[in-house]
This record gives C-alpha cells, sequence and structure tokens, in this order.
C-alpha cells in the first residue's frame, strides 16, 4: 500500500472519549490583525475545545482533582456558580462521570446558556442579573453552607482552575512557539487562565514575556451593589503576575468580535474581541516578538443577540447583559 | 485637572453626579481632592492604612492603577480616571 502522510504533523491526537480529547488546541497567526511585520499574533483556539471553550480545561481539573483527593465520587451532587462556560463544561463532564449537577447563573446571560446546560442535563438556578456574577457567587456560597450535602469546586477559589492551564495551556503554547513568547493577553474573570498561564510563562521567560489582562468594563446596569463591601476579587488572583490590566468596554469588545470574524473568519465569542483589541495595542507597542492571546469561546452561544449581524449601535441590552 | 468617572454605587456620595473635575499630578492627588471635596467618598476609597480600599479599582484612562504605580501613578492634564467596583468576572 502506498504510504499517505498528513500535510501537517501532529494532527490533534486520538483519545478514548470526549473528555480525554479536552485541550490540544490549535494555535492560528492572524496576519492582517498584525500592526508591523516583525510582531506575529497568535490566537490559542479554546473554543475548539468539546463545548466550545477554554473551560473545558478548567472544569476537567476540577472534577478530577476532586476525585484524586477523595471529594467527591459519583452521585455526589456538585454545585456552582458560573455565567456559563463552566457550567457547561462542568455539566458535559459531570453527565459522563456520573454527577448530578446545579449551576448558579445570572438571568441576565444568553439564553443559549440554558439551553447548553439542559441539553447535557445539568439544572439552573437564578440569580438576579443586577448584580452580576457576584450575585452568582454570593447564592452559591450561600446554598453550598446551608447544605453541606453539596461539593462546590468554586473555580474563583481552587488552585486546580489555574494548574489547569500552568500544567495544559501554557505548556502547548511554549512548544508551538519553541518557548518564544513576548506577551500573552486573555480575560480576566476568574483569573485562572491568566494565574496559571502567566505563572508558566514568568518562571520559563522571566521578564521577557509580558502578561495582559483584559477585563470587561461592566455595565452600569451590572453594577448593582448596595456598597463596595459587596465587591468581590477572586481568591486565586495574584495581580503581582499581570503587567498590564486594561478594561475594554462592551462596545469595543462587539466592534472586535465582528473584526475576529471579518478580518480573519474567526467565529468567537465576546470576551475574544475584547482580548484581540488589547493583544493588538500590545502588539503595536513591541518592535518583534509573538504575541498570544486566547480565544475563550466559540460564538454560537451569542447568536440570538444578534451581534454578527446588526450594527453594534441596534443591540439591545448592550450594558445590561454579562457577556463575559 | 483630571475628569473622575464616579461608579453608580459612589453617586449618592458626589451629589449624584456621574463624574467630577479634580485636581492633582498623582493618582493620590487627585483621589485625595475627591475625599476633601466629598467627604463621604473618603472611607469608601480608602482604608485605615491609607491605601485604595481593596474593593475599589481605580484605572488610568482604561489601565489599572494598581498595576502601573498604585497612587503614585503620574496623571497628566485631560487624563480620565476611571473608578469601578470590584465584580466578578469569569465564567
Amino acid at each position: 500500500m502506498a504510504s499517505r502522510s498528513l500535510a501537517n504533523r501532529p494532527c490533534s491526537g486520538r483519545y478514548e472519549d470526549i473528555v480525554a480529547a479536552i485541550g490540544h488546541t490549535p494555535l492560528v497567526e492572524l496576519k492582517r490583525l498584525s500592526p508591523k511585520p516583525g510582531v506575529r499574533i497568535w490566537a490559542k483556539m479554546e473554543s475548539f475545545n468539546p463545548t466550545g471553550s477554554v473551560k473545558d480545561r478548567v472544569a476537567r481539573a476540577l472534577i478530577e482533582d476532586a476525585e484524586a483527593q477523595g471529594l467527591i465520587a459519583p452521585g455526589q451532587t456538585i454545585l456552582e456558580p458560573t455565567s456559563g462556560n463552566t457550567g457547561i463544561s462542568l455539566a458535559m463532564i459531570c453527565a459522563r462521570r456520573g454527577y448530578p449537577l446545579r449551576v448558579v447563573m445570572p438571568d441576565n446571560v444568553t439564553p443559549e446558556r440554558t439551553q447548553l446546560l439542559r441539553m447535557y442535563g445539568a439544572e439552573v438556578v437564578y440569580s438576579p442579573g443586577g448584580q452580576g456574577s457576584n450575585g452568582a457567587v454570593a447564592m452559591a456560597l450561600e446554598m453550598a453552607q446551608a447544605d453541606p450535602s453539596y461539593y462546590m469546586p468554586y473555580q474563583y477559589g481552587n488552585p486546580a482552575n489555574p494548574n489547569a492551564h500552568y500544567n495544559g495551556t501554557a505548556l502547548e503554547i511554549l512548544d508551538e512557539l519553541d518557548g518564544e513568547v513576548a506577551a500573552f493577553v486573555a480575560g480576566l474573570g476568574t483569573g485562572g487562565t491568566l494565574m496559571g498561564n502567566g505563572r508558566r510563562f514568568k518562571e520559563e521567560l522571566g521578564d521577557a514575556v509580558r502578561i495582559v489582562a483584559a477585563e470587561p468594563m461592566q455595565g452600569e446596569p451590572v453594577q448593582g451593589l448596595r456598597s463596595l463591601d459587596d465587591g468581590f476579587i477572586p481568591p486565586i488572583i495574584d495581580l503581582s503576575v499581570l503587567d498590564r490590566k486594561i478594561f475594554v468596554t462592551n462596545r469595543d469588545a462587539i466592534v472586535w468580535t465582528r473584526r475576529l470574524l471579518d478580518d480573519e473568519g474567526v467565529f468567537a465569542g465576546v470576551s475574544s474581541g475584547a482580548i484581540a483589541s488589547i493583544a493588538v495595542r500590545i502588539a503595536s507597542e513591541l518592535d518583534e516578538g509573538n504575541v498570544v492571546f486566547v480565544v475563550c469561546d466559540d460564538g454560537w452561544k451569542y447568536l440570538s443577540s444578534g451581534i454578527y449581524t446588526r450594527p453594534v449601535d441596534e443591540i439591545e441590552n448592550l450594558d445590561s447583559t454579562v457577556w463575559w | 485637572m483630571a475628569t473622575v468617572r464616579i461608579p453608580p454605587v459612589l453617586r449618592p456620595s458626589v451629589g449624584g453626579e456621574r463624574e467630577v473635575q479634580a485636581d492633582g499630578e498623582t493618582v493620590g492627588e487627585i483621589l485625595e481632592s475627591l475625599a476633601t471635596a466629598h467627604a463621604e467618598t473618603r472611607g469608601q476609597l480608602f482604608g485605615a492604612d491609607g491605601e485604595l480600599n481593596r474593593y475599589v479599582n481605580v484605572y488610568l484612562n482604561d489601565e489599572d492603577v494598581r498595576v502601573l504605580d498604585g497612587l503614585g501613578t503620574p496623571v497628566a492634564e485631560g487624563d480620565v480616571l476611571v473608578i469601578l467596583p470590584a465584580m466578578a468576572g469569569g465564567r
């Protein structure tokens, strides 16, 4: 038989099941976004994970870490606050591993998330949308305190979250780029992506790499705090890992999500647009090197909002939606 | 002179204004001017140690000053300081 070979090796591998297929995502160069020839912009396509987001890595790490510590066994109900992606990833994994799942989610996220969660068998408890993710975290913590039969992985405070990146995403990027990373840009939410990747890159590359956080500027309708004491900082976040921390408005995030689609053919969620905008800004400040940013999720969950087809000025609830 | 954007949670302490003007050459000086002009904001902006309250994020234009030079971060004429409460993100 004539030998056949792949044009691009390695291909993405073969796996015993869908959970094992998490990670090993493509790194794609986005040449049209690069502001100068010596600076290369790379998208780490976490949207290629089985449920379409970077949170597959985190959810698998949260469950497998709890199993390894003997904290959970099949049949145990899992409870977690999420604005969608972590819940969807947990739902897929918990269904396969035999854990009932209940997620607490703000009621102003896009409706696809509820559908996806139910599709994978999770039960959804809604928190007040006006309190953003803070409200979901507070409600889940109260539920866990009131009922000790829940096991809450708590992505905001669980080191398994950043470790999924420290031992996964970062190693893949270093391998693909032969250790040459000038800047790494990701979204700041729980802090897992930035802390895990950031620590690994700093250990390997020292001050030669810049770790940059893009964070959502929450619209005023979701800043429904009674006082600043209701503020929340995820316990896993250590600001000393970051070199820059820059906010992006919902409007700019959506404009750049469209640019990813129109200029590069990348169909991504809203946070990825925000992160891309900061990656291009950082790239414009460098003379050479690789700028890597994370495409956190794909765009399917946002279709009902019309962001890919309607002018940004016609998008409803721009500031009252929790986009990321 | 810089513009300081006030989040909804702090507006009752500044007479309902969405933004105010304040003098100073550093982030710390500008916030001190704000706290002097609107005394109710002092306890919310600063902790007992005089540092920023941990649940307050202050951005020079769009960059978090904690990752720059903190309260010592220089502010130029026409810059905008944005005060935001620390909110959970993440998914």
